[in-house]
C-alpha cells in the first residue's frame, strides 16, 4: 500500500499541460506561436510565467507591452489563486491542454491583482501561511520560525524543491498528539456560480466531543449545497486538486496531505457536468 | 491503552464496575450478596459485603496463580535391601523439606482454603541444577545433609529426591469469602471499612499488598501475607490505636491515613519494606474545627479529605518524607466521600446527586487538578434491576451511610413540618424500611433529568433561569410538587459541569452562600443535602438508568491519568462518536475507502493530465539546492575534541530525475581550509545520540563502519538536531528509492538506546558467495522505543519495550519524523519506564565502623557501577532529556549477588564480588539506588497489555505462506511461558495469551520451522517443546535438553532447521545432529565466543550482535555481524562479516526470507577468500578473539 507521503508528492508533482496563446486583438510584428508549458499545480501563475513572456516578447514591440495577464474563455485569472485551483474551478472539465489567452493590455483593474514582481507573490504567499498557522496553531508556529525559515518556504515553491519546501513545512503540519489534530482547519471553497469569491470559517477537525469531521462534515455546515441527497442526480462536483476525495474522508488528513502550499485547503465546487 | 477497572457500589449495595475502554457500569452478578464497601487494586477487588465478612474477587487472568509444593524423599543404601525406605534413626524422615528437618509426607500438603484446587498429582522432579537427571530423578550423596551430585559412586551412601504439585488458585472472577478469623480465634467485631494497597513498598514477595480493616468498634486490623502465590492473605493482625477509627486508607505506597469518630486524622509511620504495618500513628487535626473529618482518601503522594459538612480538602505538601503533609486547602464541591486512584487521580461521590465524579487535570505538577467531571454512562439492564431493588437491599443501603443517617433523619424531622406529598417521598430516603415506590412506565414524552451543574453559582442561575421550563415538564411527569423546585434545579444544561477552578479558602466562603441562597429562593427549608436525600427517590418515577445513586467508588484499580481518552462523559454523543472512530479506525480494510479513493483518483489525474504531455516543457527548471548551517564535529584525529565547522547539504537531481545529494563539512586544519565531503547514497545510516551535554547524531557510510569510526556531529539544539536529521533521512531515502513502511522481509534492530532501525535486505543478502557485505545495509530509524523487537516473514512485528511492556507493530506508517517522513496515521504514544542506578560506597574503619569517608585512593563515595564518575543523587541525571524522572531514589535489594536488609553489599576491597551479607573480611560496602525515568515517544506501536513480557518470537515461515494462525511464543517479565491465540496477519496483536506450564521460570524462546518450539530457563538450562503443531498449537511437554558442559544457556534462536544459543559468557552453539525424527539433537558444538545475541531466520542464516570487534581507532561493542558460507549442507557456515555497530541491542533477521539468485560457483573457498581480500575491504574478518577493551568509552558513537 502507497504511503500518505506519496500524496505529498503526488500534490507537489502535479502539473497541468498549458496551451498559451496570445490574444487575438494584441499587436504583433509577426504571428505568435502557441506557447506549450508544463505548469505545476501548486505555484502562482505570474511566478512561473517568465518563459510565456519572454516568448511573446519575441514578436511584440516594447511600447505595446504592459504589464501581462490571462484570461481562460473569457474570464481573467487570477495569478494570486494556486494553479491547479483555477484549472479545476474554471477548466477542470475542459480539453487538455488547457487553452489560456495571454494578454499585454487593457488590465482588468476590477477583477485582477497587480502583480508587478514576484516579492508580491511572495507576500502573499507568506500572508496565507501566516493565516493558516493563525488558524492551526494561534501562530505558535511561524512566529517560532527565523525569517531564513520562511525564505525556505518561499524558496522551495520558487524553485518546486519539494524536500526544501517540507522539511519546512512539516513543522506547520504538526499537532499535539492528544489533540488529534489542528485548532481550526485553514480551508477556502469556491463557487464559480457565486459573487463572493469564497467561504472561509472557522471549523474544527475534531468536535468538541472527540467526533472526528470529515469532509462531508465541513460542507454540510458550510455549503449544504453541495452535497447531493441520495435520490437526486449529483449536481455539485467537490474538487481538490483535480480529484474528488470521498466525502468520509477526515478533513485533519486533508489538510495535512491535499493542502497547497499556502497551508490552505481550497476546495473548488463545480457543477457537475451534465452529461 | 490497557483496559482497567472503576468499581463502585450503589445505595442498594450492588457491585458495578466500568471498564475505562468502555460506556456502561457492568453489573457484577456474580455478586450474591449486597456490598458495602470496595476496594481494588489491579489485580483484585476486596469488599465487605453486608454480612461484614470480607470478600476476595481475583480478576481472571491468562497466567493463572499457581504454586509449587514440593517435598524430598529420602533414602539410605544398605547391603541387603539396596536403596531403601529404611532411614537410621539418627537420619533425616523419609519425606521431608530440603533441610531434612520438617516431616513432610505427600498427603500432609493440604489445599489452604476452598479456593484452590490440585492441577495435577505429584510428580518427580528430573531437573537438578539445570541439568536433566535420569534415573528418576535422584541425587546422591555420601550421608545427609551433604553435596548432592547426579551420579551415583560407589561412596553414595543417601539418595534424595524432589517431588512437586502445582495447585492453582480457582477462584477467579468470582466473591470469595475471607474467613475472618485473627490470631487468636474469630474477630469478636464484624468489619466496617476496608483498603487495600502498598503494592510500591516491596517488590518481594512478589506480588505483595497491604490490607487495612476498620472493624464496627473502631479497631484496625492488618491483613498478613498477601502476595501473589497468597492472595488471600494469611491472618488478621490488630493494629494499636490512639482512639476509636471509622475509616482508612491506604496508598499504593507507605501512605496511610486514617479518620478518628472525633473528627481527627492519624498517620501511620514507620512502614518501611521490613515492616509494611506501621509502627505508630500521627495524629493530624481536623481541616475544619467545627466539622470533623469523615472521610480519607490517600495515593501516593496526595491526601484528600470530607469533614462532616461534606466539605472536600486537599492536604498540601504531602511526600515521602513526610507522610503529615503541612496545611489543607479546601476544594470546591461536596462530596460524600472521595477516593484516590491509580497516577493519584481522584473520584468522588457527589452529595448533590450521588454520581460518580472524576476529577480532571490532575497531574504529577497538579496534584489537585482542575474540576469535577460526571460519569455519565448508563448502568447494564438498569430497568430490570431497579425493580430487583428489595426491602433488605433498601435496609442495608440506610445501613452503608452510618455516618450520614444521622443527618438525614434530622433532616426528615424538619420536613415533617412541610406539605404531605413531599414527605411521603422523602421518607424513603430518610425511613430505610419503607419500600421503595413502584416505578410508573416509563413515559417517552417525559424530558430525561439531565447531568446537573454542580457549582453553586451556576446550581443557582440554573435555578432561577430553567425553573419555569421544567416545571411544565416536571408535571408532565406527574411529580409531587415539590419536585418542581427541587428536580429541575438539578437539571442543568447539557454541557459539561465545571466546577470553578482554584480552590482556595475565598472561593470557600463564596461556595457556602449557594445552599442559603437555595433555601431562601425556593423558600424550601432542605439543605443541599437534602436534595441529595430527595433525588434517592425522585430517581424513581423516571426509571433509575439516568439517576444511579452511587454510595462508594474505588479507582485504585483504574488505570488512567489526565490524558487518557475516556468515554465517560457523555453517553450519548461518545456512542455516536465510537460508532463514527469505527469507520475512521486505523485498520488498513476500514480505511481502505477513502484513502483508496485519494491514491486511485491521483494516479488516474497523473495519467490523465500529465502523461500524454511530457513533451511539454517544464515551467520551472531544476537546479541545486544547498541547505547550510553551523555544526560542531567531532574531529578524525587526536587529540579528539568537538570543533566548529560548516556543514552543508547539495542537493540535485540525479541522472533519473532521482534526488541526490552530497554532505560537506568545512573545517580548518592548521589554518588552512579543509572539507570532508560524503554522497547522499553513500549514507547507511544516521543515528540520533542524545545526551545532556549535546545534541549530537552519527552518520555512517560503509567505510566508516568499517572503520567504527563514524562522522559525530553536534547541532546547537534539539530542534536544530532533528531538522537536520529529518532532512538527511529523506534525502538518503530518496537517493535510494525507499519510500513507505518496512516490508515483510524487512531486518530490524534497536539500539542500546532502544531506537529501532530497519533495513530492506537486498535479494543478495544472503546470496553465497558473494554476500551483499553488512557494513553497506541502509538503516532507517522506526519511531519508538523498544528493548527488543521480533518478526516473521508475514509482516508480524512485536516489540518489548524496557518496561516489559508488549507492542505490536501497527503494520502502516513508521515514519520516524512527524510530517515528513510519513503519516501520522497508525502512529500512537509510546511511554517506556527504565531506571537510572547510582551506587552508594562505603570503607569500613575501626573507630567509627562503616562511613562514608573512604580511603584517598578509593573510589567516589557514590559513584556509577565501575566507580569512576561520580554521581550523586543531586547530579545524577535522566539518560536524555526526553527522559523525566517519575519516582524518587529507592534502595534497589534485587542487585545480583543479593543485599543486607539495608540493601549493602559487602566485600574485600573495591571492585571485588559483592555478597549480601557482612564476613570479617569485609571492608567496604556499596548499595545501589534506583529512580526510576520514563520517556513518551511516538511510534507506529500499540500496546499489548496486560501482560508485561521478557521475550517474544514468532514462527519462521516462508515468504509465500499463509500461515493462519500464527504462532507466537512469548516469556512473560515473571518467567511464564506463554502462547498468543488468534494471531493472524489481520489481528497481528492476537487474542488471548494460553499459559504453558514449566516447573521454573524461563526467559529466552524461539519457535523456529516446522513448529520446532526452544526455550532457556532461568537456571541456563534448554528445554524443547513436543508436540507442537497447527492442531496443538502448546504442545504437550517439555524435554530438558542438557546444557553445554559448565555453561548456562541465555538466549535461544530457532531457524528452518538450525538451532543457535548463547550461554551467559557469551558463547554462540550450535546444536549438532537435529534430524526430523529426533528434534532435540546430540550435542551442542562451539562456533565463537564475545556473542551477546544470536538471530537465525528462515533461510538458516545467522546474524549476532557481537561484542569487541575491532575499528581503525577502537574496539566496539554491540556490533552487527552476519555469519558468512553457511549453506544447506554447512548450517555452521565459515566466518563473519561486520555490520553496523557500536551500542547495537539487538537485531532479528526472522522476517527475511528472500533468496538469492543461485549462482553456480565452481569452488567455493577461493571466491571466498577473493571477496574478502577485496582491497576495499579491511583485513578479512577474523573469529572474535577476546581483546582487552581500550577506547571503547568514547570511541563508539553510540555508547552502551
Amino acid at each position: 500500500m502507497a504511503d500518505d507521503k506519496d500524496v505529498l508528492r503526488d500534490v507537489w508533482f502535479g502539473r497541468i499541460p498549458t496551451c498559451f496563446t496570445l490574444y487575438q486583438d494584441e499587436i504583433t510584428e509577426r504571428e505568435a506561436e502557441p506557447f506549450y508549458l508544463l505548469l505545476p499545480r501548486v505555484s502562482y501563475l505570474t511566478l512561473v510565467t517568465d518563459k510565456v513572456k519572454k516568448h511573446f516578447l519575441k514578436v511584440m514591440k516594447a511600447e505595446d507591452v504592459e504589464e501581462m495577464w490571462f484570461d481562460f474563455e473569457g474570464t481573467p485569472l487570477k495569478w494570486h489563486y494556486p494553479i491547479g485551483l483555477l484549472f479545476d474551478l474554471h477548466a477542470s472539465n475542459t480539453a487538455l491542454p488547457w487553452s489560456i489567452t495571454v494578454h499585454f493590455k487593457n488590465f482588468p483593474e476590477r477583477d485582477l491583482l497587480h502583480c508587478p514582481s514576484n516579492s508580491v507573490i511572495e507576500a502573499h504567499f507568506m500572508s496565507s501561511i501566516k493565516e493558516a498557522d493563525a488558524l492551526k496553531h494561534k501562530s505558535q508556529v511561524i512566529n517560532d520560525m527565523q525569517k531564513k525559515d520562511h525564505k525556505q518556504l518561499w524558496m522551495g515553491l520558487q524553485n518546486d524543491k519539494f524536500d526544501q519546501f517540507w522539511a519546512m513545512n512539516r513543522k506547520l503540519m504538526e499537532y499535539p498528539t492528544e489533540e488529534g489534530g489542528f485548532r481550526y482547519i485553514p480551508f477556502r471553497i469556491y463557487l464559480t456560480m457565486s459573487d463572493r469569491p469564497f467561504i472561509q470559517k472557522l471549523f474544527r477537525p475534531i468536535s468538541s466531543d472527540g467526533y472526528t469531521h470529515t469532509l462531508g462534515d465541513l460542507l454540510k455546515e458550510v455549503y449544504p449545497m453541495a452535497i447531493s441527497s441520495d435520490d437526486e442526480s449529483k449536481r455539485y462536483q467537490v474538487v481538490i486538486h483535480g480529484i474528488e476525495p470521498l466525502l468520509e474522508t477526515p478533513l485533519q488528513w486533508l489538510s495535512e496531505h491535499l493542502s497547497h502550499p499556502d497551508n490552505f485547503l481550497h476546495i473548488s465546487v463545480i457543477p457537475a457536468p451534465s452529461d | 491503552m490497557s483496559v482497567s477497572l472503576l468499581w463502585a457500589v450503589d445505595v442498594y449495595g450492588r457491585v458495578y464496575s466500568l471498564s475505562t475502554g468502555g460506556q456502561q457500569w457492568e453489573q457484577c452478578h456474580d455478586a450474591v450478596l449486597e456490598f458495602k464497601r470496595v476496594t481494588a487494586v489491579q489485580q483484585c477487588c476486596w469488599g465487605i459485603a453486608c454480612d461484614h465478612h470480607i470478600y476476595l474477587n481475583v480478576h481472571s487472568s491468562d497466567v493463572p496463580i499457581r504454586y509449587q509444593e514440593e517435598t524430598y524423599e529420602n533414602q539410605r543404601w544398605n547391603p541387603k535391601d539396596n536403596f531403601s525406605d529404611h532411614l537410621l534413626p539418627s537420619d533425616r524422615w523419609h519425606w521431608s523439606d530440603i533441610t531434612g528437618l520438617e516431616h513432610q509426607p505427600l498427603d500432609s500438603f493440604l489445599l489452604p482454603s476452598t479456593n484452590w484446587e490440585w492441577e495435577g498429582d505429584w510428580y518427580i522432579d528430573e531437573n537438578f541444577g539445570g541439568e536433566p537427571t535420569e534415573k528418576g530423578g535422584w541425587t546422591y550423596a555420601l550421608d545427609f545433609p551433604a553435596t548432592y551430585t547426579k551420579d551415583k559412586k560407589w561412596n553414595s551412601c543417601v539418595r534424595r529426591r524432589r517431588w512437586i504439585r502445582y495447585r492453582r488458585y480457582k477462584a477467579t472472577d468470582t466473591w470469595a469469602k475471607i474467613p475472618s478469623e485473627g490470631h487468636s480465634g474469630p474477630l469478636p467485631d464484624p468489619f466496617n471499612d476496608i483498603s487495600c494497597g502498598g503494592w510500591e513498598i516491596s517488590e518481594e514477595p512478589r506480588g505483595r499488598l497491604s490490607l487495612w480493616a476498620v472493624s464496627l468498634q473502631g479497631k484496625v486490623w492488618f491483613r498478613e501475607g498477601i502476595h501473589h502465590h497468597s492472595p488471600e492473605g494469611e491472618g488478621w493482625e490488630e493494629v494499636s490505636l490512639p482512639g476509636e477509627v471509622v475509616q482508612i486508607s491506604c496508598g499504593p505506597g507507605d501512605l496511610v491515613w486514617a479518620v478518628l469518630w472525633e473528627g481527627q486524622l492519624i498517620v501511620r509511620e514507620g512502614i518501611t519494606r521490613d515492616c509494611p504495618q506501621g509502627s505508630s500513628w500521627v495524629v493530624v487535626d481536623s481541616p475544619n474545627p467545627e466539622a470533623g473529618a469523615i472521610h480519607v482518601a490517600v495515593g501516593d503522594n496526595v491526601v484528600w479529605a470530607v469533614t462532616k459538612d461534606n466539605k472536600v480538602w486537599f492536604r498540601r505538601g504531602i511526600n515521602s518524607h513526610n507522610p503529615c503533609g503541612s496545611g489543607w486547602i479546601g476544594m470546591v464541591g461536596e462530596m460524600v466521600m472521595v477516593n484516590v486512584g491509580l497516577n493519584d487521580q481522584v473520584w468522588g461521590i457527589s452529595c448533590v446527586d450521588r454520581a460518580v465524579y472524576f476529577r480532571q487535570g490532575v497531574t504529577s505538577s497538579e496534584l489537585s487538578g482542575k474540576a469535577w467531571k460526571a460519569v455519565n454512562v448508563p448502568r447494564d439492564g438498569d430497568i430490570r434491576s431497579h425493580s430487583s431493588a428489595s426491602i433488605s437491599s433498601l435496609h442495608s443501603a440506610g445501613c452503608f451511610f452510618s455516618g450520614e443517617v444521622q443527618a438525614q433523619s434530622v433532616m426528615s424531622e424538619d420536613l415533617d413540618t412541610e406539605g404531605g406529598p413531599q414527605r411521603a417521598v422523602l421518607e424513603v430516603g430518610a425511613c430505610p424500611s419503607s419500600p421503595p415506590p413502584e416505578p410508573p412506565p416509563i413515559d417517552p414524552d417525559v424530558p430525561k433529568p439531565r447531568i446537573p451543574k454542580v457549582t453553586s453559582d451556576s446550581f443557582i442561575s440554573e435555578m432561577l433561569s430553567d425553573r419555569e421550563v421544567k416545571q411544565e415538564g416536571a408535571t408532565a411527569a406527574k411529580c409531587p410538587p415539590p419536585a418542581l423546585v427541587l428536580s429541575p434545579s438539578l437539571s442543568g444544561g447539557l454541557g459539561d459541569p465545571q466546577w470553578s477552578n482554584v480552590d482556595l479558602e475565598e472561593t470557600q466562603t463564596h461556595l457556602a452562600v449557594g445552599p442559603a441562597v437555595v433555601r431562601g429562593d425556593s423558600a424550601d427549608t432542605c439543605s443541599l443535602s437534602s436534595v441529595a436525600t430527595y433525588t434517592l427517590c425522585q430517581g424513581e418515577p423516571y426509571g433509575a438508568d439516568e439517576h444511579p445513586l452511587w454510595a462508594w467508588v474505588s479507582g485504585g484499580g483504574c488505570g488512567v491519568n489526565c490524558h487518557s481518552q475516556l468515554n465517560w462523559f457523555n453517553s450519548a454523543t461518545a456512542l455516536a462518536s465510537s460508532v463514527q472512530s469505527m469507520s475512521l479506525s486505523i485498520s488498513p480494510a476500514q480505511t481502505a475507502a477513502w484513502r483508496k479513493q485519494i491514491f486511485e483518483q491521483l494516479s488516474e489525474r497523473s495519467k490523465r493530465e500529465m502523461d500524454h504531455f511530457k513533451h511539454y516543457e517544464q515551467a520551472v527548471e531544476q537546479s541545486v539546492w544547498v541547505k547550510k548551517g553551523a555544526m560542531q564535529w567531532w574531529r578524525d584525529w587526536k587529540p579528539h575534541k568537538w570543533v566548529d565547522v560548516r556543514f552543508a547539504l547539495e542537493q540535485f537531481s540525479g541522472p533519473e530525475g532521482n534526488q541526490d545529494g552530497i554532505l560537506f563539512l568545512y573545517y580548518n586544519f592548521n589554518e588552512e581550509k579543509k572539507y570532508l565531503h560524503a554522497f547522499i547514497n553513500e549514507v547507511t545510516i544516521l543515528v540520533p545520540v542524545l545526551n545532556d551535554s549535546k545534541h549530537t547524531f552519527a552518520v555512517y557510510t560503509a567505510e566508516r563502519t568499517k572503520q567504527r569510526w563514524p562522522i559525530r556531529l553536534a547541532a546547537a539544539t534539539e530542534v536544530e538536531m532533528h531538522d537536520w536529521l529529518a532532512l538527511l533521512s529523506v534525502s538518503c531515502c530518496d537517493s535510494r528509492g525507499i519510500q513507505g513502511p518496512p516490508s515483510k522481509q524487512a531486518i530490524w534492530s534497536v539500539t542500546c538506546k532502544g531506537d529501532i532501525f530497519v533495513c530492506e535486505p537486498s535479494p543478495s543478502l544472503e546470496a553465497c558467495p558473494y554476500p551483499t557485505p553488512c557494513d553497506q545495509m541502509f538503516w532507517r530509524q522506526v519511531g519508538g522505543h523498544l528493548r527488543l523487537v521480533e518478526c516473521n516473514s508475514l509482516g508480524v512485528v512485536w516489540g518489548v519495550g524496557y518496561d516489559h511492556t508488549a507492542w505490536v507493530y501497527t503494520g502502516y506508517g513508521g515514519g520516524f519524523f512527524q510530517g515528513l517522513a510519513s503519516s501520522t496515521d497508525n502512529i500512537f504514544t509510546q511511554t517506556d519506564v527504565k531506571c537510572v542506578y547510582i551506587y552508594e560506597n562505603q570503607r569500613w574503619n575501626p573507630v567509627t565502623g562503616y562511613t562514608n569517608r573512604g580511603l584517598p585512593t578509593d573510589r567516589y563515595m557514590w559513584s556509577d557501577a565501575t566507580g569512576l564518575q561520580e554521581c550523586t543523587k543531586a547530579n545524577a541525571k535522566p539518560p536524555s532529556p526526553h527522559w523525566t524522572w517519575v519516582a524518587d531514589w529507592t534502595i534497589d535489594y534485587g542487585i545480583s549477588g543479593g543485599t543486607d536488609r539495608e540493601g549493602w553489599q559487602y566485600a574485600a576491597d573495591f571492585p571485588r564480588s559483592y555478597h549480601g551479607h557482612k564476613t570479617l573480611k569485609d571492608f567496604v560496602r556499596r548499595r545501589r539506588w534506583a529512580r526510576k525515568c520514563k520517556l513518551t515517544t511516538t511510534g507506529p506501536w500499540q500496546e499489548v497489555p496486560p501482560i508485561p513480557l521478557s521475550d517474544v518470537t514468532i514462527v519462521l515461515c516462508g515468504a509465500q505462506s499463509s500461515v493462519e494462525p500464527i504462532p507466537l511464543w512469548a516469556i512473560s517479565n515473571k518467567g511464564d511461558v506463554l502462547c498468543r491465540l488468534g494471531v493472524t496477519l489481520l489481528t497481528p496483536a492476537g487474542t488471548s495469551w494460553l499459559h504453558v506450564g514449566t516447573d521454573q521460570p524461563f526467559k529466552s524462546i524461539s519457535i523456529g520451522g516446522a513448529n520446532q518450539v526452544w526455550a532457556i530457563a532461568r537456571d541456563g538450562s534448554a528445554f524443547y517443546r513436543g508436540s507442537v503443531s497447527s492442531e496443538s498449537p502448546a504442545g504437550d511437554c517439555w524435554y530438558h535438553i542438557p546444557c553445554p558442559e559448565r555453561q548456562k544457556l541465555q538466549q535461544v534462536s530457532v531457524g528452518r532447521t538450525s538451532v543457535y544459543t548463547v550461554d551467559q559468557n557469551g558463547n554462540l552453539w550450535f546444536r549438532q545432529g537435529l534430524t526430523p525424527s529426533y528434534p532435540q539433537g546430540s550435542s551442542w558444538e562451539h562456533i565463537c565466543n564475545n556473542v551477546r545475541k544470536v538471530s537465525v531466520g528462515p533461510l538458516d542464516q545467522v546474524w549476532i550482535i557481537a561484542d569487541k570487534v575491532q575499528g581503525s581507532h577502537s574496539l566496539s561493542c554491540g556490533t552487527v555481524c552476519h555469519r558468512l558460507g553457511v549453506q544447506p549442507m554447512e548450517p555452521k557456515g565459515q566466518s563473519w562479516d561486520y555490520g553496523i555497530g557500536g551500542g547495537w541491542d539487538h537485531i532479528t533477521v526472522r522476517g527475511n526470507s528472500i533468496e538469492a539468485p543461485r549462482v553456480r560457483m565452481p569452488s567455493l573457498t577461493p571466491s571466498l577468500t577473493s571477496s574478502l581480500t577485496d582491497p576495499l575491504r579491511p583485513p578479512p574478518p577474523r573469529s572474535l578473539l577476546p581483546v582487552m577493551i581500550t577506547e571503547m568509552e568514547n570511541g563508539n558513537a553510540v555508547r552502551c
